[in-house]
């Protein structure tokens, strides 16, 4: 239970009807906000006033509220998911921020994720990366007996922690290219560091990259703000098994 | 008790070990040619749908896939923790398919079908190889091979994790399956798209009114087949475990349509949750199960102790669980410990600002594990500091994200203090009622998943549910379609301006224009936490037969002023998720009235069902299986109009016992 006082903040929230008109911030008033409340349950307490007024409020995604789903994709204060390091916009506590403060809000910026409505956008183009390579190619019913497969525990570790992407979307508005290699690499590091993925590691990563390519990302200028922002702290050594990989695969092709 | 005959669970005959082989061998097949004429809607991306659409999809059918999120990624399944069960006996301590699915019968209260059961436990094994396979990264040991922890209910080693991130990872890996067929072109994803009817024609399911959630257009979607696996329906409670949009629209819409609701009331709550904070909370989080394996849980044993966890000795903590349950500890299932948990808290014991909290204490195993690594490293005459780092690096191992999560969402550290938790609704075994193959009481249309009133009777087990959602998914649906499907080779594809699609999408449009005509002066919102606080205070841990009835007429009021007085902004023709919420709660409000009605039935307690008048002398729940071993399925008549209708439990390979966990 709180035991420090309500505090009373400026919301600066970038409002847009949908992809085709144009948006602008909108001023907001947030009273009575306890510490112990989530980021998203306090635009909860300001949307409860807006509809009290008969006013419209603010769209934005989110829906596990437990930093898993990757849906929650607030830019706060110049930062994707807000100030606090490793945490995913639903996890962020107003214990971060101070009585008085005015904190600006906007969705996430990249020319591969339109505006939907205010703070929402349409993050598809991440699907279609998977579509195009995201995989092992087993039908079910494929699969010997699980223990068959031995995996060394470092690299089922360093699996494990590139696999822990939510596919949320920080890594790119984090980017000032727009680049989605955070997230491809990922899964690209994933899958190569396995043998049940290894087999098909060059055709992967072609397809991958270049179906990013497509989408309309920028290109990767080596500066970490991904990394920096990611809040699972995917590594940047992703990125360099991905280069790795995407040499050889294309090598290969060029044989 | 005979059965009802509209009811006719198709269980296969003979013995129950080759029940599943058999049907297996037997079951009509559709050759290939024809499976591409085959369209197949799945409603739900979780580990069901998306391990369903992906297999259906390589076998041939042509699917189509539909979930709320922005992408099938998201769906709830992503958010579970501690791990899947699985019979493969790796670790040598005795455990076969026969033991899970004893386990599970009995963890159920003795209230769940022992064919579907025998058969879920029979591929359990074949689900850890599959996710294996397509690159899931479990947690192994150093020697390479795939490690195990322990959950309630249980005396073995079986389940399988990856940290406390097993759903994400068993749901990615389905999500790749699916992707994959998405590429292929075999598959066709609909995300941010909401099922909002069933269309019937003649006495079937052919196919789905859903809605566009960005344009709020309202499309029509034929299919030979609709498969539900759109989830639990536990935000009934206004505060849960679940994601803010997990909702009952899709189960309920095909109950008002002809299919029956099984068990409404089998709600389960979690012993180990994050306890409320205030009135602003919107979710309540969970913290795994698995913690179990390494906390003790404990509370003061004088009343009303404000001391400090820390400044209270040993001798002076009760370990309530240990004490009752000497054979299981803190090892009981997930209702005996949550009902444990109410009883001291609400005998005055209780803990923290609120009272309304237990301690799960890693003290001990932290040292116990400190000694562990001081041996292993070789290290002689180590200080107290030196164990407890040691131990705390285990412990981060194991728990680091749950650590993590409690830390940011309490603002205290777990790895200093105990942690603070308190039960919580986490699941719901109700769900639609199906036969065998999974097949509704509407022929045509499935549930799959926790959406279905499934196997695990009136208690789930953990680590449970993501087994069964796998196994309903990869290893059952495949091949119990075709017996239905094989029948429908000559049905053509049906236009979507048939009549029947028409009229459907006319009643949607006239519901909306509905909810947006009431102008109403209070929020959605505000009638979902109204009616989670009548649910909660008389159909939640503890339920009697008066708070029940008084709480069917409050949500029969809520209903009617809901109807009069809701308020909707925006428009129809947008994303409005404020419309999404009016129409998920309105069917809740509906619901909570059926879950009632289903509690106050059931004179008897049973697992997740706890009624005070039922209990024994030392306040265990009291069954009775003379009168209530059945399924309880229920027809909608109209509004809060249901018939009850039983299927009968034969117990043939397991004795009825009260269940013992002391
Ligand atoms: C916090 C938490 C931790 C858990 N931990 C464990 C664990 O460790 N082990 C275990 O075995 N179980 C665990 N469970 C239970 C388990 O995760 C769920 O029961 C299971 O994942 C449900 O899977 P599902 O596929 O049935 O549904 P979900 O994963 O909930 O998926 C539902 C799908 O349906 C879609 N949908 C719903 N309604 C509609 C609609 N009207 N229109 C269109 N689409 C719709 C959604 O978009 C989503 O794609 C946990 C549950 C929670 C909440
Ligand atoms: S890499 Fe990190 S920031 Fe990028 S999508 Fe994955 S979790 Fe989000
Ligand atoms: S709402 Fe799921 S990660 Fe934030």
């Amino acid at each position: 239970m709180s035991t420090t006082s309500n505090m009373n903040l400026t919301l600066k929230v970038w409002k847009q009807k949908n992809k085709d008109t144009k948006g602008k911030f909108e001023t907001y008033n947030a009273k009575g906000i306890s510490p112990d409340m989530s980021f998203l349950e306090m635009f909860d307490v300001v949307n409860e006033g807006l509809i009290s007024d008969g006013k419209e409020p603010i769209a934005f995604d989110h829906d596990c509220r437990e930093g898993i789903c990757g849906m929650c994709s607030m830019y706060i204060n110049g930062r994707p998911h807000g100030p606090k390091q490793g945490v995913t916009t639903c996890q962020l506590h107003m214990r971060s921020f101070k009585d008085g403060d005015t904190i600006v809000v906007e969705p996430w910026r990249s020319a591969a994720f339109p505006v939907i409505k205010d703070l929402a956008v349409d993050r598809s183009s991440f699907d279609r990366i998977m579509a195009a390579g995201g995989f092992v190619s087993v039908n079910t019913g494929n699969a010997k007996d699980a223990n068959n497969i031995l995996i060394p525990k470092p690299e089922a570790d360093e699996a494990f922690e590139a696999a822990a992407c939510i596919g949320c979307g920080a890594c790119v508005a984090a980017c000032k290219n727009s680049s989605a290699m955070l997230f491809v690499s990922a899964k690209v590091s994933q899958l190569a560091l396995l043998p049940q993925g290894k087999i098909e590691a060059q055709q992967r990563v072609w397809d991958m990259v270049h179906q990013m390519d497509e989408e309309g990302f920028g290109n990767c200028t080596n500066t970490g703000a991904c990394e920096a922002e990611c809040p699972k702290s995917i590594s940047l050594e992703n990125i360099a098994r991905m280069n790795r990989e995407y040499l050889i695969s294309t090598a290969i092709s060029k044989k | 008790m005979a059965s009802s005959p509209k009811l006719n669970a198709k269980i296969p005959p003979g013995e129950l070990e080759t029940k599943w082989t058999k049907f297996r061998s037997t079951v009509h097949l559709v050759n290939p040619a024809n499976k591409r004429n085959l369209e197949i809607i799945v409603v739900g991306s979780g580990l069901a749908g998306s391990s369903a659409a992906a297999s259906l999809a390589e076998m041939g059918y042509k699917v189509k896939v539909f979930c709320f999120q922005d992408s099938p990624r998201r769906a709830h399944s992503i958010a579970a923790q501690g791990g899947v069960n699985a019979a493969k006996n790796y670790q040598n301590d005795g455990d076969s398919v026969y033991r899970l699915f004893y386990d599970t019968i009995k963890g159920g209260d003795y209230r769940a079908r022992e064919g579907n059961v025998h058969r879920l436990a029979e591929v359990s094994g074949n689900i850890i190889d599959q996710c294996v396979a397509q690159g899931v990264p479990f947690a192994r040991e150093y020697g390479g091979t795939l490690s195990n922890r322990s959950f309630g209910g249980t005396q073995v080693q079986r389940t399988f994790y990856a940290a406390g991130q097993t759903g994400q990872q068993l749901l990615l890996g389905a999500y790749s399956a699916l992707s994959r067929q998405i590429g292929m072109g075999a598959v066709t994803m609909l995300s941010r798209h909401e099922m909002m009817d069933v269309v019937m024609i003649d006495g079937k399911a052919r196919g789905i009114i859903a809605r566009d959630l960005v344009s709020g257009q309202l499309e029509r979607h034929f299919g030979h087949a609709v498969l539900l696996c759109t989830g639990g329906y536990g935000n009934v409670f206004y505060l849960s475990t679940n994601a803010m949009g997990c909702n009952v629209t899709a189960a309920w819409k095909a109950h008002k349509k002809g299919a029956f609701f099984g068990n409404p009331c089998y709600t389960q709550i979690h012993p180990t949750c994050i306890p409320v904070s205030g009135d602003h909370q919107s979710k309540l989080t969970l913290m795994s199960e698995s913690l179990r394996n390494d906390g003790r849980i404990w509370v003061p044993k004088k009343k009303d102790d404000n001391r400090k966890a820390n400044e209270i000795p040993e001798e002076e903590r009760d370990y309530y669980l240990e004490r009752r349950y000497p054979a299981f500890g803190n090892l009981v299932p997930r209702d005996v410990a949550s009902r444990a948990a109410k009883e001291r808290c609400d005998a005055g014991y209780g803990v923290g600002t609120s009272k309304m909290a237990v301690y799960l204490d890693f003290a001990a195993n932290t040292e116990r594990y400190g000694k562990i690594e001081v041996s292993k490293h070789n290290i002689h005459n180590p200080t107290k500091e030196q164990i407890i780092k040691l131990g705390k690096e285990v412990v981060k191992e194991k728990y680091g994200n749950l650590f993590d999560m409690y830390k940011q969402i309490t603002g205290e550290d777990p790895y200093e203090l105990p942690m603070r938790i308190y039960p919580a609704v986490h699941y719901t075994m109700g769900g639609l009622w199906v036969d065998y193959n999974l097949m509704t009481t509407i022929p045509g249309l499935y549930a799959l998943g926790e959406a279905n009133f499934s196997d695990h009777g009136a208690n789930r087990l953990g680590a449970s549910a993501l087994m069964q959602g796998l196994a309903d998914g990869y290893f059952v649906i495949p091949y119990t379609i075709g017996e239905y499907l094989s029948e429908e080779i000559r049905t053509k594809s049906i236009p979507t301006d048939n009549e029947a699609f028409v009229k459907a999408e006319a009643d949607v449009q006239e519901r909306i224009n509905k909810l947006f005509s009431i102008k109403g002066t209070k929020s959605v919102d505000n009638f979902h936490k109204r009616l989670g606080r009548i649910m909660w205070d008389k159909c939640g841990m503890a339920r009697n037969k008066e708070g029940l009835t008084q709480a069917i007429s409050e949500i029969q009021k809520l209903r009617e002023e809901f109807w009069k007085d809701v308020r909707v902004t925006g428009e129809a023709n947008e994303f409005n998720p404020e419309l999404e919420k009016a129409h998920r709660v309105a069917d809740f409000i509906e619901l909570g009235e059926l879950m009632c009605k289903d509690a106050l039935q059931r004179n008897e307690s049973c697992g997740g069902h706890f009624r005070e008048e039922y209990q024994t002398a030392e306040g265990e729940a009291k069954r009775d299986d003379d009168n209530f071993a059945f399924v309880a399925a229920w027809e909608y008549k109209g509004v809060s109009d249901f018939e009850l209708h039983k299927e009968e439990l034969k117990f043939e390979n397991i004795k009825l016992a009260q269940r013992n966990y002391a």
